[in-house]
């Protein structure tokens, strides 16, 4: 019988199989890199949230803290409501700065805190008052064209 | 109007062997206690539908991930970023082309057998003369390779994205000349373990499911005849692409809704 | 014997519309032989599978050691089959397995047995065949006669109370026709089992067994001991004896099997 010879094979076959899955798992997809600790949620309206996405990461320093849990359309203050999670090892000041940017000039929206002074920190659940709406590229050409012809047509006007 | 009653009855006849195949199915559940009580019948199976498939598997993967390398680093250094053809490959290998063309090989090297194995077995009447010695094979046959089936298939997957990553590697670092370190890093930046790798092992344990289903249910119903086996084989690779490719999409615009 | 082993009632069968068999009476004494005969397509590897209850009746009764098969849920009717043995037309042996696995296959399915009283049983079984030395041939390395014998010694492992045979003799030199009829009588004595057999070789037949049915467009058309049957003046079954005594004898009965293998497939 060549039971374990047939054995021995299913048992290479499936240590590779495991060992494939632990390469992608650790190498690959470093398990412990984009892990976030602990994480507490906060939230933050702003007029315009752009192109950002549900799962963007959400930084301070350029440096991941978090990530943007979920997006949806405030309807009382008319806003877009945005929650995110942030690493339990961080805390960030009442009076941080919470900006939509972009990372290069055409690449993926992210949501970026810029620490304020307050000795205070943000408590799991509250609410970044202070945000800056992402920069919308088309009302920024727009914007840009028609300072361009306000420079240029008083001019001959005058 | 011809055309419209044959496709009324094409659709009832789906719609049939659907709920057919949805009682096969919960059988094959029911009497699945036999394959991990008596864990030697399942490993057998292992044997015929993982270890065999090892080969091809490990060689297309190898493949697959030195074109993608090749493609990705033509297309990625026009906008100076070759250094993310790691990215580029791992990502496009963990999400889809691991799990779907490891799903598609399997079907056509391990599906195929099974299916052959059990008609076979059906026509020369041993699935019978099983049942006449009061030995379900159901629980004997069909649910060990069934279970066979359903583990090989992740490990396999896994192993061909791993091999595809290498290949992409081999391009990329060993022939390009990209830096090693930006390769890992890049990949390792961008690839997410739940969002990208867990997800991709979902896949390709749904396919598994599916494509041992076919085979078991295809070589079981088959009609007992060389050619209703042959017939049958057929079928199990057809429709077993058709539902890899058919669960895959749903299962993205499922996963990987949010980017 | 008081009550037979297995009795049909006024069986009526029918796969879908077709009906197969119309109104079949019949009994299988304890401890006897019984041929069914009739010509191919008749019904005879149906009416076996209604005795084992791989399919129902649509009218009458089958009643095995008093019970009726139709009305046995799984189990009961799993723990009835254990108690018998269906000799397959073509032997349905376990093509991936050797000829000793075949043979211990119930045995280890069934029994909690040590592996040591497993291999005597085995090779017990197979020395009433005469194969104990093919016990670790595989399947398709056997001969038509070989592997019909080692479906017997599979057949008899658990000891059945009852044995059932689809034609033992179709596709067999006459010495292997000869050695599996003796087999069958042999067995059916020494295990104190009842045995059906289902054929067209009378021949064989008429020396071995204790009664025959004939069956015919779904009916049992003729019945009788070997000695009655020789001296019959029915005309079916006269026509059949002697279409069979004839003829150049074991060579007819290949192409009778192809027959059947056609509209067994075609089904
Ligand atoms: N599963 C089935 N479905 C439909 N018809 C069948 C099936 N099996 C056998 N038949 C038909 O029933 C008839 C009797 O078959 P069978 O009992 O195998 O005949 P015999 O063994 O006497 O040659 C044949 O005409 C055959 O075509
Ligand atoms: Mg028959």
């Amino acid at each position: 019988m060549s039971r374990t010879t047939l054995d021995l094979w299913v048992g290479i076959f499936v240590a590779m199989g495991i060992a494939a899955l632990l390469f992608l798992a650790l190498k690959v997809g470093s398990i412990s890199g984009s892990e976030i600790r602990s994480p507490y949620t906060l939230t933050a309206h702003f007029d315009n949230i752009g192109g950002l996405k549900a799962r963007a990461p959400v930084k301070s320093s350029g440096v991941l803290v978090g990530r943007v849990e979920q997006i949806r359309y405030d309807n009382e203050r008319f806003q877009a409501e945005v929650v995110f999670t942030v690493d339990g090892r961080y805390k960030f000041p009442v009076d941080t700065f919470a900006n939509i940017l972009t990372s290069g000039l055409l690449g993926e929206q992210y949501l970026g805190l810029e620490p304020g002074g307050e000795e205070k920190t943000l408590a799991p659940g509250e609410t970044i008052k202070k945000t800056q709406s992402a920069v919308v590229l088309e009302k920024l050409i727009s914007q840009f064209m028609f300072d361009k012809a306000a420079e240029g047509e008083p001019a001959p006007a005058k | 109007m011809g055309g419209l009653r044959k496709l009324g009855s094409v659709a009832i006849e789906v719609v049939w062997q659907l709920g057919f195949i949805a009682r096969f199915f919960w059988l094959i559940l029911v009497y699945s206690g036999q394959s991990f009580t008596r864990l030697n019948l399942t490993i057998r199976e292992l044997y015929f539908s993982g270890v065999l498939s090892l080969l091809i598997i490990l060689v297309s993967g190898l493949f697959v991930g030195l074109v993608l390398g090749l493609q990705g680093y033509e297309i990625l250094q026009r906008y100076g970023s070759s250094d993310s053809m790691g990215t580029m490959v791992a990502l496009s290998l963990l999400r889809e082309l691991g799990p779907v063309v490891a799903g598609l090989l399997f079907a056509s090297r391990a599906g195929s057998a099974v299916t052959a194995e059990i008609g076979l077995m059906k026509v020369t009447e041993q699935l019978k003369a099983m049942d006449m010695m009061a030995v379900s094979p159901i629980a004997r046959v069909v649910a060990p390779r069934f279970w066979g089936g359903v583990i090989s298939m992740p490990l396999l997957a896994a192993m061909f994205s791993t091999m595809g990553i290498f290949g992409g590697w081999l391009i990329g670092v060993v022939f390009i000349g990209i830096d090693d370190g930006a390769f890992w890093s890049q990949m390792q930046a961008a690839v997410d373990f739940r969002y990208d790798v867990l997800n991709g092992v979902i896949k390709s344990c749904a396919f598994g499911v599916a494509v041992s289903l076919i085979a078991v249910f295809q070589g079981y119903d088959c009609v007992p005849t060389a050619e209703g086996v042959s017939r049958a084989i057929t079928r199990t690779v057809v429709s077993s692409a058709l539902a890899i490719l058919a669960l895959d999409f749903v299962m993205t615009s499922f996963m990987f809704r949010g980017l | 014997m008081s009550d037979p082993l297995v009795r049909l009632e006024n069986v009526r069968f029918a796969y879908g519309e077709r009906t197969i068999l119309r109104d079949i009476s019949l009994s299988i004494p304890r401890g006897k032989v019984v041929a069914i005969m009739g010509g191919s397509g008749c019904g005879k590897t149906t009416l076996l599978r209604l005795i084992g209850g791989q399919e129902k009746a649509v009218g009458g009764q089958v009643r095995v050691d008093g019970q009726d098969v139709a009305t046995l849920g799984r189990d009961a009717l799993y723990a009835m089959r254990r108690r018998m043995g269906m000799l397959f037309q073509f032997g349905a042996l376990f093509t991936d397995m050797t000829v000793f696995d075949n043979v211990a296959f119930p045995l280890r399915e069934h029994t909690e047995l040590p592996a040591e009283l497993i291999n005597d049983l085995v090779l017990m079984k197979l020395h009433a065949v005469g194969l104990r030395g093919a016990a670790r041939l595989m399947p398709g390395e056997l001969s038509g006669g070989m592997a019909r014998r080692v479906a017997l010694a599979r057949t008899i492992a658990l000891d059945p109370m009852l044995l059932m045979y689809d034609e033992p003799f179709t596709g067999l030199d006459p010495i292997s026709l000869g050695v599996i009829g003796q087999l069958i009588r042999r067995l059916n004595d020494a295990l104190g089992a009842s045995s059906v057999i289902v054929t067209h070789d009378i021949q064989e037949s008429l020396q071995i067994v204790d009664y025959i049915y004939f069956i015919s467009e779904g009916r049992v058309v003729a019945e009788g001991t070997p000695d009655e049957i020789r001296h019959t003046t029915d005309p079916f079954v006269h026509q059949f004896v002697h279409a069979e005594v004839d003829g150049p004898v074991p060579f007819h009965y290949p192409s009778d099997d192809y027959a059947a293998a056609l509209t067994g497939g075609k089904a």
